[in-house]
């Protein structure tokens, strides 16, 4: 039974190791910034938190001393907490520093709303 | 019969072999963004690379490694973020 757990935790482990390196993958491959961002932190999120639940399985036989459970929960809470938020700011700091789009973009929903007066573009002074 | 550690250490080299990718973006990247993104990458693969390791080895002390890690690494994009768009 507790052998199973582990096997279960030792899978989750290499499932999340494998998502992170599309991540990386995609981080080379991709064309511009917000698509390297976009591969970078969705699937490097998701790979984040099968690896971490799969650490907490692979401990099972001490989840009675020392509280290992709650530090990996703490830490899948951080992580699906922050990673959005950092590079929702790092993009917008991107867009307004003016780091060129790909050739092949269709729609920019941030510029029409800047032509459109609702949001306003933040002075550089 | 594999066992559920020789599982762990494959993992262990694809979680390098991510990191050494994500460095090769980190070197050519044309702009700054482009490094920062990369460096963000880099400290999520190595959190867990610190955390896998702490269980591989039965130390509990690594894993408050990771966790501080991950606080400074989220604090330190924000504030170059906040450099870049020149609110700082």
């Amino acid at each position: 039974m507790e052998d199973t757990i582990k096997l279960i935790g030792a899978i989750m482990i290499l499932m999340g190791s494998f998502s992170l390196l599309v991540a990386a993958i995609g981080l080379l491959r991709m064309p511009d910034v917000y698509n390297r961002v976009q591969t970078g932190t969705k699937a490097s999120t998701l790979g984040a938190i099968m690896a971490f639940i799969g650490v907490g399985l692979f401990k099972y036989e001490s989840w009675g001393d020392g509280n290992w459970l709650g530090r990996v929960i703490i830490l899948i809470i951080f992580i699906l907490l922050t990673n959005p938020v950092s590079s929702h700011v790092l993009m917008r700091a991107a867009y307004f520093m003016k780091v060129p789009l790909s050739k092949i973009t269709k729609t920019d929903k941030l510029k029409e709303d800047i032509d459109n007066n609702v949001i306003k573009e933040p002075s550089n002074e | 019969m594999i066992s559920p550690e020789m599982i762990v250490y494959i993992a262990v080299g694809m979680f390098s072999l991510a990191i050494l990718i994500a460095m090769i973006r980190f070197i050519k990247g044309p702009s700054v963004v482009d490094r920062v993104v990369a460096f963000d990458s880099l400290t999520i693969t190595s959190l867990i690379l610190i955390s896998v390791i702490a269980a591989l080895s039965n130390r509990m002390i690594y894993f408050d490694v990771a966790i501080v890690y991950g606080l400074l690494s989220f604090v330190g994009v924000i504030v170059v973020a906040k450099y870049i768009q020149k609110g700082l």
